[in-house]
């Protein structure tokens, strides 16, 4: 029996009266491969958000892990998941190497794991490149690396796919196959059903910030 | 805490390295600030006033303001604040690693100013050197205070604006202790009150901002 | 406690009124300070209003800020009074600038002088604004109130700041009226009454308007929750 790692109960975010979230009711076992589609401003990004630590929580009921997500455990909760965002990540000015050399830093991960990790997203010749200077798609994969170096036992991904060619796309469903067979639990949001016929999601349609359908 | 303040300080300092915005911006806009204060003081007074460690200070409060959108634009641009926060980084670490950051680039913009102020405004160059220990820690108290209320207004609406409506009453104090040590040490005069207002608002911002920053960051 | 809430209005309206008779009639005019003749009746009016001003109103948000941002505390409560009281500040700073420089024009010649404590209560005035400011800026209420409690420590740093600027600076500002460095008293009889009573009054008028502020509060966040709600539901309605 798989335990279930993520859960919300009638799960409301309010941002500036408005309700990002209205109403969520989800849970997540381990290993797990989950998509949420929708609309552009269904909720899809907010909810990986809220599931981040991202996001307060308004009211309602949420875990990630056996961490409750409330304002005291928010920080606890960043601290053990992936995100990888689709605006880009880290700091503009700094090359791919410095970026990723302060983030495993900061969690105290090895530095020898992220040459490898740049290999396998192919930014191995990018590595003193300032990642202003890097395409979009490029920036998606700098935060495909930093994720296989620290390695989280939950990836949130917003809408990886966005901004990457066919070769790109490929490449992705080959890394969450991969990391779903090793155990982590992978949420992504995305537009399109997923192409690999590999992957065998659990897909949840939101709409009005709800989940209003699960295949 | 200590560990991630010089993880963030030396970020800080790399990512001005690179963009140099100091060198080709802060800089500038610190001397023209000096030239037009001279203009503003007219020709009889250029270069004779007794206002200079004033407008020392004046333009100082207005590097820092630059500075401070600057340290915090730099956490804010899109997809750096998400990136960055999951990394869980410990608050008090942060608030004093960016504080640190931002003291000594506020030390090294004071350096080049104070010198422009004994060049167009004639301080004299000894009673200036006496003056660069109240300098440091006005300006590190400066830097204290701005990184709190940079984050104050990081992330809402009008930032750039609500900033020095903040700011600039908090900084006010230590304008006329600064301004006031400065002309003591020029001129003579008591210096010990305004060196007990600086340190007072210099450990009074850590403290506060050691205990309090992760509040922020959580808004 | 309902006995006090009712007893507070006619409170503050017996105390106001004792001190505006025992100030215009009852007390002497005097030359032995600053401004002598009726003007000293101001006296009962401006340092009311000042102690109002930095110490209650500023030392309520301070309270209730840090209320806020002790988690055991924690509580819409503290957020309302600290958001309130700093707002009732807002016009008791007002009043002590006017009143200050109604009683320091004949003295000394000008509306305004760059006085230590004038200009500190000027710059305590702009803390008000920028604090009202930060809470529009801030749609959030949660976020609202945890930036506001956080400006509201920083704010009380300011205070000790100003209060020894008074003794340190050059200052044209009327020294201590009530009591000496070494204590003695040095207004007397009828006059330090009037004085004593005008703080009590002063201090009751702020308790009763922010009573006041207080409900308005509570009645505009109620009518903001029906709001919310309805946004939700609203907000549902998009999905089905």
């Amino acid at each position: 029996m798989t335990t279930t790692v993520l859960s919300l109960r009638n799960a409301v975010v309010m941002r500036n009266d408005f309700p990002l979230l209205s109403g969520v009711d989800l849970d997540v076992h381990e290993g797990e491969l989950v998509v949420f589609t929708g609309a552009n401003g269904a909720g899809k990004t907010s909810l990986l958000r809220l599931l981040g630590g991202l996001l307060p929580l308004t009211s309602g009921t949420g875990r990630v892990g056996n961490v409750a997500l409330d304002d005291e455990h928010r920080r606890a909760i960043r601290r053990n998941v992936g995100w990888l965002g689709h605006e880009g990540s880290f700091y503009q000015d700094l090359s791919v190497m410095e970026n990723l050399t302060f983030a495993a830093r900061a969690l105290e991960r090895p530095l020898v794991a992220i040459a490898p990790a740049l290999v396998r997203v192919g930014l191995q010749d990018r590595m003193d490149t300032p990642t202003k200077a890097l395409s979009a798609g490029q920036r998606r994969r700098l935060g495909l690396a930093w994720l296989l170096v620290r390695r989280p036992s939950i990836w949130l991904l917003d809408e990886p796919y966005a901004s990457l060619d066919d070769a790109g796309r490929a490449f992705l469903d080959e890394l969450i196959g991969d990391v779903g067979r090793a155990g982590a639990t992978v949420l992504l949001s995305a537009h399109d059903p997923l192409r690999s016929p590999e992957l065998t999601p659990t897909t949840y349609r939101l709409a009005g910030g709800r989940i209003v359908e699960r295949t | 805490m200590i560990r991630t303040a010089l993880l963030v300080a030396r970020k800080d300092l790399l990512i001005e390295a690179r963009s140099r915005v100091l060198l080709w911006q802060v800089l500038p806009f610190g001397l023209l600030s000096l030239l037009l204060c001279g203009l503003a003081l007219g020709p009889a007074q250029a270069g004779k006033s007794s206002a200079a460690p004033g407008l020392f200070y004046l333009v100082m409060l207005f590097v820092t303001l630059l500075m401070i959108n600057r340290s915090q634009g730099v956490e804010h641009a899109a997809g750096t604040r998400e990136s960055v926060a999951v990394l869980g980084l410990d608050p008090a670490g942060v608030f004093l690693g960016k504080t640190l950051a931002l003291t000594v680039e506020l030390w090294l913009t004071g350096a080049v100013i104070v010198g422009g102020a004994v060049l167009t405004l004639h301080t004299a160059f000894a009673g200036t050197v006496a003056a660069l220990p109240s300098i440091a820690v006005a300006l590190g108290a400066m830097a204290a205070a701005g990184t709190m209320y940079g984050a104050l207004t990081a992330g809402i609406d009008g930032p750039a604006t609500l900033l020095p409506v903040l700011t600039l009453p908090a900084f006010a104090p230590l304008l006329v202790a600064g301004e006031r040590s400065f002309s003591s040490a020029l001129h003579g005069g008591a210096l010990w009150e305004w060196w007990v207002i600086m340190l007072v608002a210099l450990v009074g911002y850590l403290a506060i901002g050691v205990l309090l920053y992760g509040v922020l960051e959580d808004s | 406690m309902k006995l006090l809430q009712r007893a507070l209005g006619p409170a503050t309206l017996v105390t106001l009124l004792g001190t505006f008779i025992m100030g215009m009639w009852v007390t002497p005019k005097a030359t032995m300070l600053d401004g002598g003749g009726d003007l000293v009746r101001m006296l009962y009016v401006h340092p009311a209003v000042a102690w109002v001003a930095l110490y209650v109103s500023f030392g309520t948000t301070t309270v209730a800020s840090a209320l806020y941002l002790w988690r055991r505390t924690r509580s819409v409560v503290m957020d309302r009074i600290a958001y309130c009281a700093m707002e009732v500040s807002a016009l008791f700073i007002f009043l002590t600038l006017v009143t200050g420089s109604i009683w320091g024009r004949p003295a000394w010649g000008v509306w305004w002088a760059w006085d230590a404590r004038l200009t500190s209560t000027a710059i305590l005035g702009v803390f008000v604004l920028g604090y009202l400011a930060l809470r529009r800026a801030n749609g959030d209420p949660e976020a609202r109130a945890r930036r506001s409690a956080v400006f509201g420590i920083l704010i009380a740093l300011d205070i000790p700041i100003i209060h020894f600027a008074v003794v340190w600076w050059k200052t044209l500002h009327q020294s201590a009226t009530v009591l000496n460095s070494t204590g003695n008293v040095l207004v007397h009889g009828s006059m330090l009454w009037t004085l004593l009573l005008s703080f009590v009054a002063f201090t009751l008028l702020f308790v009763w308007l922010l009573r006041f502020r207080y409900r308005l509060e509570v009645m505009r966040e109620t009518s903001q929750q029906s709001r919310r709600d309805v946004a939700v539901a609203a907000r549902q309605r998009e999905g089905a």
